[in-house]
């Protein structure tokens, strides 16, 4: 009897790998056999001049030491870094408030509904689309100027992506608009999952609404806070289309708004593989180390 | 009935692979069997449809079957155009090409289209056959501007293409300004304002006084002192050098933009093209005779094209603008169709005529061109009744393009870049503009050197 059970747990198991194929087969093809190659790929001197292909050739680790070495990698990163935490700051900020206004009963807000899906609506928006739209409403002769010179507001138009701090400015805006949506609906969700009984608590006890805010919701919410950072934070460093489409690919002006996968991008024209490929794995690395950071925090707070 | 689906999917894997195995094992008949003219489809690699235009308007027996496919004779013409963008029409190009030798051969490319910008990149290889190999001649091309020639000419001499366009630039100026600053609109009167840069500068400020650019971006004048430039972009040992000529293009274009003469756009941006109507207050446009006809919006009410509203003068240099190239593919099939195509459209005084009657291109014939240049009853409408070519065939003589190189196109727009944002005053000085151009061009180019 023993036996037989045995038996049809194996048969169902059976299924349950076989169900498992589709995903597996995927995974393999479209993530891990590029990701090994890229890592293969990264420590070979292997590009083409024109129509001539040269290397592969193996050097080692030297293309991540010439790519460390060289000073523009690391313009690159801080412009990503900078545009990142321009548009994160708003974004959190902004989605925190909405999600406790949501979240609070006694403020009894009308149309929640519609107003989710309209914040989250930006989202939907392809990036580059939404880049195009901006870089039509903010162009010299394009409306934006133009309605500031009839307001008597400026005299003539202002060139936003003549100037360093206006393009940024702009890409850190699309960031934010495109996000604030999704980062208020994770926190929300975060929010409503608090015990509502501590706040009659602590309304018993005479605590104001700053005080609740910060010493139960702040708190509690901590794991879902660091998930958004983090989350947001790998999401920022794979920044490429809002500036790609932003600035027509040239990260202008002075090459103040090129983040480093535009950076990558640029290796594609001579096809070479080798930096390519390792500005890949650095990436990979951090990307990896900060997941790690978010699977800790989830994991632990199973416990 | 589970072991037999399991079975159906080895089976199937099987199968999969064994389909592969033949697809190589079949390739290598292909390439041997690739000789002079035997094949069923005529392949041709493109970037957009002018040259499928012409085929059609121009090539004897050239029947449309439908937007990728034509017809010459039994012959199937397969049209694969991959517009310019962001280089995406060479990543194509040099996709097939290089897979040139596996594939099977109704699918091996036959002819393709290349510009000056990076023409090098591909006749200096074998991935294109010399045309005395396809059997024409040097008689043949006779006719032919020079600089065309030199454009497709390798490294050991030999000519691997050929163009039925020249692209000579005029400098196009409104001849409503004109009359309004210069006090008149007539093309001799108003070229000895512009005959030499110092003089442009001069004139330039007399426009602004009047509230007119003389140039809708500096972008305009780049191609010009590009193409009067003395060095080639890459010396022997691959290493990047700027000619002064593009050094004096950098100061100019900072004099012309800081006292106002004139914007800092990209072209083609909506902003560029502000000045096709008269409310953009642009004095000029340097381009050829396809910006006349095609860019200028000709057809829309309003313009100054529209109205015949624009003048062409020599300007201060002559320079040159585009221009399409067609090559023959190594391993070609069809050897024989595309010779009669390179020499019925690059070559056929007939046929190349009744392009510029019926097209206003400027064609690669010089005794065609000439003929037309005297012929007063040739009248240009957006030039309100001039007849230009005269000055576009002055122009085709002096085109000197023996300095290109394979790397040309993405220097020149590194370059473009790097001191557009000099000019704009992104940068404090040259010397850190060059520094951007340097990082870029050799991110770009890993086997060049500063």
């Amino acid at each position: 009897m023993a036996k037989k059970s045995s038996g049809t747990t194996a048969r169902y198991n059976r299924w349950g790998y076989i169900f498992l194929i589709p995903f597996f087969l995927v995974y393999v093809i479209f993530s891990f056999i590029p990701l090994a190659s890229t890592i293969y790929n990264s420590f070979f001197e292997n590009y083409y001049s024109g129509l001539t292909q040269i290397g592969p050739k193996f050097i080692g680790l030297e293309n991540y030491i010439k790519l460390l070495s060289s000073p523009e990698i690391w313009k690159y990163l801080g412009n990503t870094l900078i545009m990142w935490i321009g548009g994160f700051i708003p974004q959190i900020t902004v989605a925190l408030i909405l999600a406790y206004w949501f979240s609070d009963p006694s403020l009894k807000l009308k149309g929640q509904r519609f107003f989710k899906t309209v914040i989250y609506m930006p989202n939907l928006i392809m990036a580059s689309a939404f880049s195009m739209l901006f870089f039509a409403l903010f162009a010299d002769a394009g409306p934006i100027n133009q309605m500031l010179i009839s307001l008597h507001i400026l005299k003539e138009p202002f060139k936003f992506m003549n100037s360093i701090a206006a393009s940024r400015i702009l890409i850190m805006l699309m960031n934010f608009l495109m996000w604030f949506g999704n980062t208020t609906i994770l926190l929300l969700a975060g929010m409503l999952g608090i015990d509502g009984s501590l706040y009659e608590a602590a309304e018993v006890d005479g605590a104001s609404a700053s005080q609740i805010f910060f010493r139960i919701t702040m708190p509690i919410l901590r794991p879902i806070f660091i998930y958004v950072l983090i989350t947001s934070l790998i999401g920022g460093l794979q920044m490429y289309d809002v500036p790609q489409i932003l600035t027509n690919g040239k990260g202008t002006p002075a090459g103040s708004t090129t983040t480093v996968i535009m950076n990558l991008n640029q290796y594609l024209t001579s096809k070479n593989f080798g930096m390519g490929g390792a500005l890949s794995v650095y990436m990979f690395i951090i990307t990896g180390i900060l997941s790690l950071v978010v699977f800790r925090i989830n994991s632990a707070k199973k416990d | 009935m589970r072991r037999s689906m399991l079975s159906l999917l080895l089976t199937a894997t099987v199968a999969a692979g064994v389909l592969t195995g033949c697809g190589d094992s079949s390739t290598h008949e292909a390439t041997t069997a690739a000789a002079e003219g035997a094949g069923k489809v005529l392949n041709i690699a493109a970037w957009n449809e002018e040259f499928k235009s012409r085929l059609i308007d121009h090539y004897p027996g050239y029947e449309e079957v439908d937007g990728t496919t034509g017809k010459i004779g039994d012959i199937t013409v397969k049209w694969h155009i991959t517009p310019n963008q962001e280089n995406a029409y060479q990543n194509r190009l040099d996709e097939i090409l290089l897979a040139q030798d596996k594939a099977p051969q109704d699918e091996k490319l036959d002819l393709f289209l290349v510009e000056a910008d990076y023409a090098i990149k591909y006749t200096d290889t074998d991935f294109t056959v010399p045309l005395t190999d396809l059997g024409i001649t040097a008689e043949d091309m006779k006719d032919q501007y020079k600089y065309t020639q030199d454009v497709v000419t390798d490294s050991k001499g030999v000519i691997k293409g050929s163009s039925w366009q020249g692209c000579p630039g005029v400098m196009i100026y409104n001849r409503k300004a004109a009359e309004e600053v210069f006090g008149t609109q007539e093309p001799e009167e108003v070229q000895k304002h512009f005959s030499d840069w110092d003089k442009f500068n001069e004139s330039a400020a007399q426009l602004k006084d009047k509230g007119y650019h003389v140039i809708s971006s500096m972008a305009d004048t780049f191609r010009i002192y590009q193409n009067n430039s003395k060095l080639p972009w890459v010396t022997e040992d691959k290493k990047i050098q700027v000619d002064d000529n593009l050094l004096k293009w950098v100061e100019d274009s900072k004099k012309l933009v800081d006292a106002g003469y004139c914007e800092t756009y990209d072209q083609w941006t909506d902003d560029w093209t502000k000045g096709f109507y008269p409310e953009g207050n642009v004095f000029a446009y340097f381009g050829p005779a396809w910006l006349i006809d095609f860019s200028m919006a000709k057809d829309v009410e309003g313009s100054i094209a529209h109205e015949g509203g624009w003048g062409a003068i020599e300007g201060p240099q002559g320079f040159y603008w585009g221009g399409t190239w067609i090559c023959a593919a190594a391993g070609t099939d069809n050897g024989d169709v595309v010779a009669d195509i390179i020499r019925k459209i690059t070559c056929d005084p007939e046929i190349m005529k009744d392009i510029v009657l019926k097209d206003n291109d400027f064609v690669n014939n010089k005794p065609v061109m000439e003929e037309l240049a005297n012929d007063d009853s040739y009248a240009n409408e957006v030039l309100g009744g001039q007849n230009p070519l005269k000055m576009f065939c002055a122009g085709a003589d002096k085109i000197n393009m023996a300095n290109l190189t394979a790397y040309d196109q993405g220097l020149l727009q590194d370059f473009q870049s790097a001191m557009g944002d000099y000019i704009k005053g992104s940068y404090n000085s040259v010397d850190d503009a060059m520094e951007q151009f340097y990082t870029l061009a050799t991110t770009r180019y890993p086997d060049l050197t500063r």
